[in-house]
């Protein structure tokens, strides 16, 4: 600060020695004048230029020194000069008043604070210099170094929501659509008015007691309180909800239980209990209040009127049609049945009772015959007789049903031998084609059995249970010859439980079986691999026919499998298949090299063999192959060898974005398509990563997402707070 | 006799109108449906054939002015209107769903410069070879009126582009300086310089409206915040920049067309190197504009070609060319990003689709689910030899494909050139240099 007060002293002295110069050409004129008066004719001349120069340089100087002082007019007016309030801003030469002039008088001045002057005095004794200032580029540097530090910490606020753009699965632009579907009935309503009178009364109303217009989910009194809520309010609320919410789930948890007690004895208890409270409450009630008894009456009254109109508790639902097949064997079942249609007694009886005789009447219709009936065994193989109650005149049927059950098993007998016939027939003439081609086929025969040996090695080790393996067995030659076999097959005896698990093969078909193995196609074949039997196939629905047209049926079906049979004669794709992997095998099996010269160091020439031991020396035998991976699995030929018309379609290195081989095959491996996925799961992978509106402009991103983004930072954190 | 029926449901089977879709129940059991990769594989690799075969980007072309097309400009609130300005003066204002111009105007002597819709769409500025910035009306002037411009400001020196602030009556020049100024004034209210004496182009940012990014003649790109009386930064590259474009979603990154056949795609936080270098074109790049998702742009090339790059992705993901058109100066990408649009040296503008296979107009459901199916097969199996092999084919003209070949001969050749130095130097007075940084002269402050 003293330095530059004392610059600033400097400058007025060099001011003030400019004024003092100014002052000084007139003295200097006179001077010179002298001089000129003294000097020859020639100097004047130069003396004058001299002159000239001298003022000029004089001028220059003078108008170097500071502000351009204002030039005193010729003419002056008092009112320049002076001002109004007697202070001018540049007085003249000398008015202006030194800092060190005014320190004087401070330092003078007795009553001047004591302070201030010992800052003054300081101030006076720094000697040291300020330093000079940057320079113009230097500071500027400095400026663009700061700007953009802003710039950039302000750009990178957008950081999250760019992230959050990047990673997302779906964007949709534009970005802040409206929420397309149906909109609230408020919005849409909102530019609507009331015009006629009575419209207006309502809606003075309805916005008087801040009713709703339409149906929102909350009430404009119901956001208010929302709105109002505060934090602690919220939390208690909240907390009170949740508690319901775990008693609901509580006792919705106990009944559920208690409903899945299958204890009958337990609900009887329960059900009687509360027949007995309700019971004693009723008779209380009689005696108290005898309009709630009267109301209660009528109450039994609706019930019973429900009861008439309604089919319950008649034996003709589900659980009543399935007891009533049961019925016949089982007296549990038909005691319910009984139970049922007493509850129906129960609540249709009437008060006064009229119509009695009536009712049981109808009650005699409802009960399906079989509950009464005594357990007839004749037609018990017939799955259509059972049970199944039908609307058809029961009295025919009763009487005739001994009869008719004779009779169709005599049909069915005949049938089935006819059937039987035919096959016999049948395989005689195939027999005899089948000679011929026995001989040829007799290679094939071989392979089969190894194959079938080899079949039973592996099920063995698989299957270790005894009666697994066999079983299985049975099914494998069974699926040869379903259709006949079960044609043949005689039904299950009467009075056994319908066929669950696979018939027991019998042996008398066996032999059978082997013989027709050698027929030309074996159409369940194709696919070795044991598939699951099913037992009822279409054949057998022929059980309840009765006349010429479903034998027709069948040996059209027949036909067509004959001519199945035709049309793949010739293809065993079995023997075909083990012919296929034994040559596969034999190929890979490695060669024996002879390498002996014949005639090399003894004698050659036709009829000539080389000696056994230059035989023996110069046969180079091969390494023994590593074992195949299919020795043990007939049914399968795995070959190593690579196929190259496949290596075109495989990706040969592990593309970028994946870190291991695993990673990006199980991306291959998972299908996308409806075929191996539900709708759902199709809509969901096949999102596009973005969705464009034809027609709608897309501005860019505005600052609301900043907002928006940091509105849901913000609650993040609320939410991992709590 | 009891016949027994098989009795099913009608609500099962029965359609309730004809126009709905046969029910087929199905069986998602893997083992019914087995070979599923493979099968899967055949459907990608026939989408990928039809995604090639549907391939037919080019829509349209505008041919109207008569001279080489040096400028267009997007309307801000239309998207059936476009705005171009041609190197004899004129501009035109195009419907693009009619495919015809609906307004002619005589705006500058010599070149127009630059041009820019207000983002109100109501008014467009344009500059000129004539020193001028003209701001004109967006519609027509009524029977009898004469084509007169609403501000004409004199400039001391040639303007050679504009933008207009997103939000704000501003708007930024480029020539000697750059130069902020307010529509009411005929000054600017602020300029900017840095040693320079001459920029190519200038654009705001769209996100960030006060940051303004431009690329000067000493190769160099500049940033600038518009509050500040100075600019931030200035990144020198081996070769001049031609224009830049800022991602309209995504505040700090914009891409700059350079003439060194590359286009460099820069983090404005980090100038020292560019996050993606992409590289296709076989001559210098003369504009770039990003679709308004934000995902890609498109470049416009004096090789006579437009490249479509994902914004992410070194190369392009298309090449759209015809045999008539010539050097591409210019090229936008429409603001519903479904086309593009494309001026070049033959006088003519061209609308192309943005996905070359896409179809456009209405789709039923089954259409878009289908598309989408095959999308994402395409997606999945884009690794596939196959599949990548027909996706990446693209016939390129003769002269292009032996252009690009040269590029990569010689490029070979600097390789190992580059490698038998450092094989024979002592080690480490080589050091390797990757291809974002080899472009990079100097990063200023």
């Amino acid at each position: 600060m003293a330095k530059v007060v004392e610059k600033k002293s400097a400058k007025r002295r060099v001011k003030k020695r400019s004024k003092g110069i100014k002052e000084k050409p007139e003295v200097a004129y006179d001077e010179e004048e002298e001089e000129t008066i003294t000097s020859e004719e020639e100097e004047e001349e130069k003396d004058g230029e001299d002159e000239r120069k001298h003022r000029k340089l004089l001028e220059a100087i003078s108008s170097l020194g500071g502000p351009r002082r204002k030039r005193v007019a010729e003419r002056s007016e008092a009112s320049v000069q002076m001002s109004e309030f007697t202070v001018t801003t540049a007085g003249e030469a000398g008015d202006q008043i030194d800092l060190s002039e005014l320190i004087g008088t401070v330092e003078q001045t007795p009553g001047g604070p004591s302070k201030t002057a010992k800052q003054l005095k300081n101030l006076q004794r720094i000697k040291k210099t300020i330093e000079s200032p940057l320079s113009k580029q230097q500071s500027q540097k400095i400026q663009r170094a700061v700007a953009f530090q802003k710039a950039s910490a302000e750009v990178s606020r957008w950081s999250g929501v760019i992230r959050q753009h990047q990673r997302a699965e779906q964007l949709v632009f534009p970005l802040n659509q409206d929420p397309s579907g149906p909109k609230p009935m408020e919005k849409v309503v909102m530019g609507w008015k009331a015009r006629t009178p009575l419209e207006e009364e309502i809606f003075s109303l309805l916005t008087a007691n801040k009713q709703p217009i339409d149906d929102p989910v909350l009430t404009p009194a119901d956001e208010a309180s929302v709105r109002a809520m505060s934090l602690e309010e919220a939390k208690i609320r909240r907390a009170e909800l949740q508690k319901n919410r775990a008693l609901q789930s509580y006792y919705e948890a106990r009944a559920r239980r208690e409903k899945r007690i299958k204890s009958k004895k337990f609900h009887k208890v329960q059900n009687k209990g509360k027949k007995k409270e309700f019971l004693r409450r009723f008779e209380e009630m009689v005696k108290t209040d005898p309009a709630a008894a009267l109301e209660e009456l009528s109450k039994m009254e609706l019930a019973r009127m429900q009861e008439r109109m309604s089919l319950k508790h008649q034996n003709s639902g589900k659980w009543a049609r399935s007891k009533a097949v049961m019925a016949k064997y089982d007296q549990e079942a038909r005691r319910a049945m009984q139970e049922q249609l007493e509850v129906h007694k129960e609540l249709t009886e009437r008060v006064v009772q009229k119509e009695e005789e009536e009712e049981e009447e109808e009650e005699e219709e409802k009960l399906p015959e079989i509950v009464n009936d005594a357990e007839h065994g004749g037609d018990s193989s017939n799955p259509w007789m059972r049970g199944k109650l039908t609307q058809e005149p029961r009295e025919e049927q009763k009487g005739d049903s001994a009869e008719l059950t004779g009779q169709e098993e005599q049909e069915e007998q005949q049938e089935e031998q006819s059937v039987g016939l035919q096959q016999e027939e049948e395989e005689q003439q195939e027999e005899q084609q089948e000679e011929q081609e026995q001989e040829e086929e007799e290679e094939e025969e071989l392979l089969l059995r190894q194959f079938q040996s080899r079949r039973k090695v592996r099920q063995e080790q698989f299957h270790p249970g005894p009666e697994e393996a066999p079983l299985e067995e049975a099914e494998l030659l069974d699926q040869e010859h379903t259709g006949d076999v079960h044609l043949v097959e005689a039904p299950p005896p009467a009075g056994a439980p319908p066929p669950a698990g696979a018939p027991p093969p019998t042996e008398t078909v066996a032999p059978v079986r082997k013989r027709k193995r050698r027929r030309g196609i074996e159409l369940k074949e194709v696919l070795t691999k044991g598939t699951v039997e099913v037992q009822a196939p279409l054949p057998l629905s022929v059980e309840e026919d009765q006349d010429r047209e479903e034998v027709q049926d069948r040996e059209q079906v027949q036909d067509q499998r004959g001519l199945i049979r035709e049309a793949f004669a010739g293809d065993d794709v079995v023997s075909d298949f083990l012919k296929d992997k034994t040559a596969q095998e034999d190929a890979a099996k490695p060669k024996l090299v002879d390498l002996t010269l014949p005639g090399w160091g003894e004698w050659g020439g036709v009829g000539l063999q080389p000696s056994r031991s230059k035989r023996k020396r110069f046969r180079v035998r091969a390494p023994p192959p590593a074992s195949r991976k299919d020795t043990k699995l007939p049914a399968v030929i795995i070959s190593e060898k690579r196929n190259g018309g496949v290596g075109v379609h495989q990706v040969s290195t592990l593309p970028f974005p994946f870190e291991n081989q695993e990673q990006f095959e199980s991306t291959i491996r998972v299908p996308t398509g409806r075929t191996w996925n539900t709708e759902r799961t199709v809509r969901k992978v096949t999102k596009p990563r973005v969705v464009t509106q034809l027609g709608s402009i897309i501005q860019p991103m505005a600052r609301e997402e900043l907002l928006k983004d940091r509105r849901q930072k913000t609650v993040a954190m609320a939410t991992r707070k709590l | 006799m009891k016949v027994k029926v098989i009795s099913r449901n009608p609500d099962d089977y029965v359609r309730e109108t004809k126009y709905d879709i046969q029910r087929v129940p199905r069986n998602y059991d893997p083992t019914l449906h087995p070979f599923e990769v493979c099968r899967e594989y055949t459907r990608a690799l026939n989408a990928t054939k039809l995604d090639r075969v549907f391939a037919k980007p080019f829509l349209a072309s505008l041919d109207g002015h008569r001279d080489g097309v040096n400028c267009m400009a997007k309307h801000a609130t239309s998207l059936a209107t476009l705005l171009s300005g041609s190197c004899d003066g004129e501009v035109k204002v195009w419907n693009l769903t009619k495919h015809e111009c609906v307004r002619t105007l005589q705006a500058h002597e010599g070149f127009v410069r630059g041009m820019v819709v207000r983002f109100c769409g109501t008014s467009f500025f344009t500059v000129g070879d004539d020193k001028t910035i003209k701001q004109w009306k967006m519609e027509a002037p009524g029977y009898g009126e004469e084509e007169e411009p609403i501000n004409t400001i004199l400039g001391k020196t040639v303007f050679t582009g504009l933008d207009h602030h997103r939000e704000e009556g501003l708007f930024a020049t480029c020539g000697q300086q750059v130069d902020i100024w307010d529509e009411q004034r005929s000054s600017p209210i602020r300029s900017f310089t840095w040693g320079v004496d001459s920029f190519s182009s200038v654009h705001f940012n769209p996100v960030e409206t006060e940051l303004l990014a431009s690329c000067a003649s000493d190769r160099s790109i500049v940033l600038y915040d518009m509050r500040e009386s100075t600019p931030l930064k200035k990144v020198i590259m081996t070769m001049r920049s031609n224009t830049l474009c800022w991602n309209p979603m995504e505040a700090y990154y914009f891409t700059a067309s350079n003439e060194d056949y590359n286009l460099y795609t820069y983090d404005m936080r980090y100038l020292e190197k560019p996050i993606m270098v992409h590289m296709d074109h076989v001559s210098a790049v003369l504009d770039v504009d990003y679709s308004p998702t934000g995902k890609e742009f498109v470049s416009a090339s004096f090789d006579k070609t437009i490249r479509i790059f994902p914004k992410d992705s070194d190369r392009s993901r298309e090449v759209y060319h015809t045999k008539r058109m010539q050097h591409v100066i210019c090229v936008k990408w429409s603001a519903d990003s479904k086309y593009v649009l494309s001026g070049s040296d033959e006088m003519n503008i061209r609308l192309w689709k943005a996905n070359a296979s896409e179809k456009l107009g209405v789709l039923s459901l089954r259409e878009k689910q289908a598309i989408n199916y095959n999308q994402k097969l395409r997606e999945k199996f884009q690794y596939h030899p196959q599949v990548r092999r027909i996706t990446k084919h693209r016939h390129l003209p003769k002269a292009l494909h032996h252009q690009r070949k040269e590029l990569q001969v010689m490029k070979e050749a600097r390789r190992r050139k580059e490698r038998n130095v450092r094989k024979h130097s002592k080690p480490g007075s080589v050091p390797v240099v990757s291809e974002k940084e080899k472009h990079i002269v100097a990063v200023l402050e």
